[in-house]
């Protein structure tokens, strides 16, 4: 069993300065060391050039790549892999190259870059107001003046404070200015990228999550955000046992789920347009029927938050399908269609649905062949062989993942479903008849177990026992 | 004997290991992580419809996936859908035997099954050719009494029984296709999640067991109780399982971390819990009791958030409609002798929540 000696930092009870440094410092020590796994030059991540206006960058990486090695390293999905990544990018370990404002790992082409070790948040934190002041005035200089809102006004304010050493501080950015001016353009594009990262991190404008703040804000962070960044932590130690998920990103997932589902759950939230259990009015299952012509808010809404809820709606898929025939890969979702009647059908149709299949999707030349890779299409080829209920399992999966990575975000940012989210209606909310007595009776009928019965009940709900309708 | 000794060392050295993974990736207790999620007031349940027509105690109810047609099992040898909006009956089937214990609703609505004291699982098709209900198949191969089974789909059903074991059926041929063995007593109930690929079993061992159904292997199993767990079901996003037991307690089991998260206890209950169901988000948890009460859960912070009280006998069933709306329990509620029809019949009582208030 392998040694589990590394200290997770947990989230600290009491709220002072100096247990949010120390906290600060474990978790920084453990980010250092994913980050220093990913540079590794063999099990890395692949590294490569990256043009950026008409400079080539050396030792970028895309977005996808970081996700991908995360995932793979720690055997987690791509969600948590992302938490990861992006707390990686919030902390500063890893900046982005092309929008560097945005402090988010996003799962595509992006490109990103390793901040060099001199700015680690171990090293160089806090981030010192001289070294702040310096850099303020570096890009005054350059910019004749020009800074943005907030940097303008922390220049001023820095000014003031530190007025007495301030031309110190002019000397060292016309020196620091001039140095840079002697370096390879390539080269000092990336050092004022590798600054630039730094100072969002430490000094972030308004607007931006201050991830490393110290003042009166901290409580929230430690509650809410922090707890994404314990995920993080608790990730690293999962290496040591890659089966077992930590308990932190386990219970986040519960309440992530609770709270995005609260809306849609009747019992903690109602529902429009009345529950029909109340109001005897079946209009809610009316309106959310499988071909009702347009769709509430809702139900178009749960669609985004897993590929499982679109899928599950028969809507959804249809909705799905028309987005994939536009975009010529309607064939993987008829695939997958398929398996899964293969999978909860007839036992003694199975023979022929498998042969089917694979004519359709799996035979070379096949009209609508699916792009699976050669591994699991040669060992899905040779199992229909022997055809039985679970033999495309490995085919159906793939195709599902493929579609979960790429079609179905592509799905949820595409007009198609914009336009259908804008269509969509918010019902009217029905209110109880005021009147009880023109309800509708509901009569339930006898039983047929009944032979006789006296004085029955008229549906109206009377029960014995406590409590009241 | 030497042979005996290793293996059993190596056993004892192996469950340490597991121990030890999971402790090292305990590292939050779901109580300090869920201190700043918003609290859930007290949720009010009212009786909606009261459905009459049986006869004798109701062991067993299970909510189709339309959400409005439900099939409910009594001892009184009958087996009756119900239109759950109108209160009338769809469907009353009569049972070869009344002992029956379990029900369940096919996710196509074509078919119902049924179990019991026979050993067998009876399936019956709902959709005949001439309206009349007919038995359809009548699956004969457990050596015990069929406690709970659920329908994978119109062609398998899966079983639990009083053998200690589960199955897996084909309906059409009507043989058994897999045998689940593990359990070291009576499977009680089983549960069955969203994407048909594995279920779980509690048993009266005190455990609960995750199937995985193609291969037929125990992936988990979930120790912590100290009685029979009686009741099972799934958390809704599939990653967790709640268990309700003789012991008084219910517990959420979480798959991915392999280990119990939250027991759900009061030291005011003494009595057994006798079924379970999640509300749609899974927020709340209600679970039927031997003490004629259904208490709500709030899942996250494990606190009491409401009480059905309305039952005159022990709550024997529950479920929670597939849309969330409403939630039917049965019970065994005064059982009079065939002699005297007045009034007091077997109940299932249909809730659904009137106003809301919370935090």
């Amino acid at each position: 069993m392998p040694c589990l000696s590394k200290v997770i930092p947990s989230i600290p009870h009491e709220n002072t300065s100096s247990n949010f440094i120390k906290w600060l410092t474990r978790l920084s020590g453990q980010m250092e060391r994913v980050v220093v796994s990913m540079q590794d030059p063999d099990m890395g991540v692949k590294l490569r050039n990256q043009r950026l206006l008409i400079t080539v960058i050396p030792h970028a990486m895309t977005g996808n790549d970081i996700v991908e090695w995360l995932m793979q390293k720690f055997s987690v999905c791509d969600e948590e892999a992302l938490h990861v990544g992006n707390l990686l990018v919030k902390f500063g370990y890893i900046y982005p190259l092309k929008e560097p404002r945005v402090l988010t790992l996003r799962p595509d082409e992006t490109p990103y870059r390793f901040q060099t070790p001199y700015y680690w948040t171990s090293t160089r934190w806090p981030a010192s107001e001289l070294d702040y002041a310096i850099y303020l005035a570096k890009k005054n200089i350059r910019k004749q003046g020009e800074l943005i809102e907030h940097e303008k006004e922390s220049y001023n304010m820095l000014h003031k404070r530190i007025n007495h050493t301030w031309d110190f501080v002019v000397m060292q950015a016309r020196e620091q200015l001039r140095a840079s001016k002697q370096r390879r353009k390539a080269d000092r594009i990336v050092l004022e990228c590798q600054e630039q990262a730094y100072w969002l991190v430490n000094r972030p404008p308004p607007g931006m999550m201050d991830v490393l703040d110290q003042g009166p804000e901290r409580k929230n962070i430690l509650n809410s955000r922090v707890q994404l960044v314990g995920v993080c932590v608790c990730v690293f130690v999962c290496e040591r046992v890659p089966t077992c998920v930590c308990v932190c990103v386990c219970v986040c997932s519960f309440v992530k789920y609770c709270e995005q589902y609260q809306p849609h759950d009747p019992i903690m939230q109602g529902c429009l347009p009345s529950n029909p259990w109340i109001t005897d009015d079946a209009m809610y299952w009316t309106i959310n029927s499988d071909s009702v012509a347009v769709p509430t808010k809702l139900r178009v809404e749960r669609w985004s938050f897993s590929f499982v809820e679109l899928l599950s709606d028969p809507m959804g898929q249809r909705e799905l399908m028309a987005y994939l025939e536009k975009e010529f890969s309607a064939e993987n979702l008829c695939f997958w269609q398929a398996c899964e009647d293969l999978r909860h059908g007839e036992n003694s149709k199975i023979p022929s649905k498998v042969d089917e299949i694979y004519k359709q999707f799996l035979a070379p030349g096949a009209t609508r062949w699916v792009n699976i890779d050669s591994k699991t299409m040669e060992k899905t080829l040779q199992g229909i062989k022997q055809p039985h209920r679970f033999v495309l399992d490995d085919a159906q999966m793939h195709i599902y993942f493929l579609m979960k990575k790429d079609s179905y975000p592509r799905y949820l940012r595409s007009e198609l479903y914009k336009n259908l989210l804008a269509r969509a209606v918010v019902p009217q909310e029905t209110k109880k008849s005021v009147f009880p007595f023109m309800r509708r009776q509901r009569h339930s009928s006898p039983s047929p177990a009944m032979l006789t019965q006296t004085g029955e009940d008229d549906g109206k709900t009377k029960h014995h026992g406590t409590g009241n309708v | 004997m030497g042979e005996m000794e290793q293996l059993r060392k190596e056993a004892e050295s192996l469950k340490d290991q597991i121990t030890a993974a999971r402790k090292a990736v305990a590292d939050a207790t779901l109580p300090d992580t869920v201190s700043s999620t918003a609290v859930v007031g007290r949720v009010q349940l009212k009786t909606r419809k009261t459905l009459r027509g049986h006869l004798a105690k109701i062991y067993a109810m299970h909510w189709a996936t339309d959400a409005k047609l439900c099939v409910s099992a009594s001892q009184d040898g009958k087996l009756i859908v119900w239109d759950t909006l109108t209160t009338n009956k769809v469907n009353a089937i009569p049972l070869k035997s009344s002992w029956v214990m379990t029900c369940a609703y096919a996710p196509s609505g074509n078919m119902v099954a049924c179990g019991g004291l026979d050993n067998m699982c009876s399936i019956y098709n709902l959709k005949g050719k001439d309206g009349n209900v007919k038995v359809m198949r009548e699956l004969a191969a457990h050596t015990g009494y069929l406690s709970c089974c659920r329908f994978l789909s119109d062609s398998e059903i899966i079983t639990s029984s009083g053998d200690c074991t589960c199955l897996l059926w084909d309906i059409e041929t009507g043989t058994q296709k897999t045998t689940f063995a593990g359990h070291l007593g009576d499977c009680m109930s089983l549960a069955v999640p969203g994407d048909f690929k594995t279920f779980v079993s509690g048993a009266c061992d005190f455990t609960a067991k995750l199937w995985d159904i193609r291969d037929s292997n125990c992936t988990h199993t979930f120790s912590g109780h100290e009685s029979d767990v009686n009741a099972i079901a799934f958390f809704p996003n599939g990653n967790a399982v709640i268990t309700g037991s003789d012991d008084a307690t219910c517990k959420l089991f979480d798959l991915r971390s392999d280990q119990e998260l939250i027991t759900y206890q009061d030291s005011s209950i003494m009595c057994g819990v006798t079924s379970i169901a999640p509300s749609l988000s899974g927020r709340l948890i209600l679970a039927g009791y031997d003490d004629f009460n259904v208490n709500i859960w709030d899942s996250l912070k494990a606190e009491r958030v409401g009480v059905l009280a309305g039952h005159d006998n022990r709550v024997s069933c529950i479920g929670v409609s597939t849309d969330g709306m409403a939630c039917c329990t049965g019970s065994w509620d005064s059982f009079l002798p065939s002699f005297s029809f007045k009034g007091q019949d077997n109940v299932m009582r249909l809730c659904k929540q009137n106003k809301q208030q919370y935090l």
